[in-house]
């Protein structure tokens, strides 16, 4: 019997044969942290009577509250800054970006490598085949300390997306997709591993990032796109590194991507996903672009089409915030900047913005908010009774112009 | 004697602490008083050291945070009983020396304000006269929490619970 993807690079990395259930301990080649949880970090090094075994395989990313909101946000930012100078570990500091963009930019995140961060959108990584998955404060400790981690070897589920996307709707609305089938705890401690054919092999980079990142809420531990399109030609990819085709599958799902339509998932659970159809007219008081989900070039490319020549609702507050600085500076000059900026959005710092509630555009009571990120818990961006529906760039853009959740096409109907 | 705190299913760590409410966004010394705040915002004045966390499926899903257990491990919280679990969840609480027993029989049968005695050891839980037995978690973890917590064993051995010793 042949191994998935996830057994073909934990038994690289174990130098022997791994299935699933086994337990390994495997070597990383990137511990990131992020500043929320960096003093818990440190803490437990202290604890732990240790230091970075590979300085250079620890990276600290400051971006969940940055730049700092109050003063114990920036003493904690100010003690990282000092950490990183006193251990030799990289610092990506204020306005660099979002962690997960970073080390996919910095290419400390390549295919075929295992990358542990303190985000549980760790899984990103698995977009371009790297093993990414998201730990808590001490695992990662742990994990900078002694240089390897322990593994349960997962289970996989296999999700097939057939299919070139249909017009008006892009990758996001196949990854919701993909978490509506799964469900919440579907995929809960397995692998997803996605193989893209029959034209859906044509998603970029930034596609196949979206696709993964949102695996976590399956409660996937990682989600692995098979290599192939655009990733063979930015990075070389080993042999090996593409799963059997007599590989074993916990479970086998198949998506289509020509029939599939917008989608929304509406609260307060990620699976809770809808056609945008269904809850069509509903007004929005904030419209959110940006996070590890949807905060990349493309994405802003997308929002920059439609909001050409229109204006924002009054009454909507349009928060558009770059994953990176590379993709501030790459959205600038091509002009995108200019055409959000016109249309009447406004900008934040490249970072997580107001993804968890903490700054930058916290909502309130009552409120509706359209997001392109990957959480619409319960007061997960503020008050309590706020509400979250995640979307794609495109119907996000769209709801910022009708005051409404619509898409573009149906805007160009009422605008007829 | 400790009573049952009991939850739904799906409860995030939004919902256990909420991003905002972070011990880097409000202090070390006070983010476990917000443990619950949108759910159930007696929870943290109310819990008593002791008291056992019942809960339904997929527990702890969402972020990494292990802040929001640590909250509940501060308030003194030892083990769960849940449906199950979301996996960082239950590293981290295995990590912070939190029981994660699964039980989903046991959940459906306590109800929120029932008064029980724990034996972690045996992995007992009594309610008046009626005793519940809880399946403890897997060796590997257990031989960690003998040491207190992982942390701890790493400390203490130089190495993972079942690497071997030159790992």
């Amino acid at each position: 019997m042949g191994l998935t993807l996830a057994e073909k690079i934990l038994s690289k990395r174990a130098g022997r044969e791994v299935r699933a259930g086994e337990l390994v301990v495997v070597e990383v080649d990137q511990v990131m942290v992020v500043d929320s949880i960096a003093g818990s970090f440190f803490r437990r090094l202290e604890q732990l009577q240790a230091t970075p075994r590979f300085p250079e395989k620890v990276s600290i990313v400051i971006d969940h509250v940055a730049p700092a909101a109050n003063v114990e946000v920036a003493k904690a930012q100010k003690e990282i800054r000092e950490w990183g100078n006193r251990h030799g570990c990289r610092v990506f500091d204020v306005g660099r970006g979002i962690c997960h963009q970073v080390l996919i930019e910095e290419r400390l995140a390549l295919p075929g490598g295992i990358v542990l961060g303190s985000d549980s959108h760790s899984t990103t990584y698995g977009g371009i085949a790297c093993f990414g998955s998201g730990m808590g404060a001490t695992d990662i400790a742990l994990a900078a300390a002694s240089g390897r981690t322990w593994l349960r070897v997962p289970e996989t589920v296999k999700v097939t997306f057939r299919g070139s996307l249909s017009p008006g709707t892009t990758a996001k609305d196949a990854a919701l997709e993909m978490i509506r089938v799964l469900t919440a705890d579907g995929a809960t401690y397995m692998s997803i591993e996605m193989h893209l054919v029959d034209g859906a092999e044509t998603l970029s980079r930034s596609q196949r990032l979206t696709l993964a990142n949102l695996t976590v809420e399956a409660g996937a531990k990682c989600g692995l796109v098979v290599p192939s399109g655009e990733v063979l030609e930015l990075y070389p990819i080993p042999e090996w590194l593409y799963p059997d085709e007599d590989a074993v599958y916990a479970k086998q799902v198949e998506i289509d991507l020509s029939t599939l339509t917008p989608r929304v998932s509406v609260p307060f659970y990620v699976d809770n996903v809808e056609e945008v159809a269904q809850v069509k007219g509903k007004k929005v008081d904030q419209v959110f672009v940006g996070t590890c989900t949807n905060g990349r070039l493309d994405d802003l490319h997308e929002v920059a089409a439609i909001l050409k020549g229109r204006k924002v609702a009054p009454g909507v507050r349009m928060l558009v915030i770059p994953a990176s600085s590379e993709v501030l500076e790459q959205a600038t000059a091509d002009g995108t900047l200019l055409t959000l900026l016109q249309a009447g959005a406004t900008l934040g710092t490249p970072g997580c913005g107001p993804c968890m509630g903490r700054h930058q555009g916290v909502l309130a009571p009552g409120e509706v908010c359209v997001s392109t990120s990957n959480r619409n818990f319960k007061g997960r961006m503020g008050a309590a009774d706020a509400e979250i529906y995640l979307a794609s760039p495109r119907v996000a853009a769209a709801t910022a112009i009708a005051g409404y959740i619509t898409t573009p096409e149906e805007l160009e109907v009422g605008h007829a | 004697m400790p009573r049952v705190w009991k939850f739904g299913d799906a409860i995030n760590t939004d919902d256990i602490l909420p991003g905002k409410y972070a011990p880097f966004m409000v202090g070390e010394d006070r983010f476990h008083t917000y443990a619950f705040a949108h759910l159930r915002p007696d929870f943290a004045q109310g819990y008593q050291p002791g008291d056992v966390l019942v809960t339904g499926k997929n527990t702890g899903l969402g972020s990494s945070r292990e802040y929001a257990p640590e909250a509940l491990r501060k308030l003194g919280l030892k083990a769960i009983v849940a449906k199950s679990y979301a996996r960082i969840f239950y590293r981290n609480l295995i990590n912070l020396g939190i029981m994660p027993f699964e039980a989903p029989e046991v959940v459906d049968a306590l109800q929120d304000g029932d008064l029980v005695e724990l034996d972690f050891e045996q992995g007992l839980l009594r309610r008046g006269t009626e005793t519940f037995r809880l399946r403890p978690p897997p060796a590997f973890l257990l031989e960690a929490l003998k040491e207190g917590s992982i942390l701890e064993y790493y400390r203490k051995y130089g190495r993972f619970p079942g690497e071997s010793a030159e790992g």
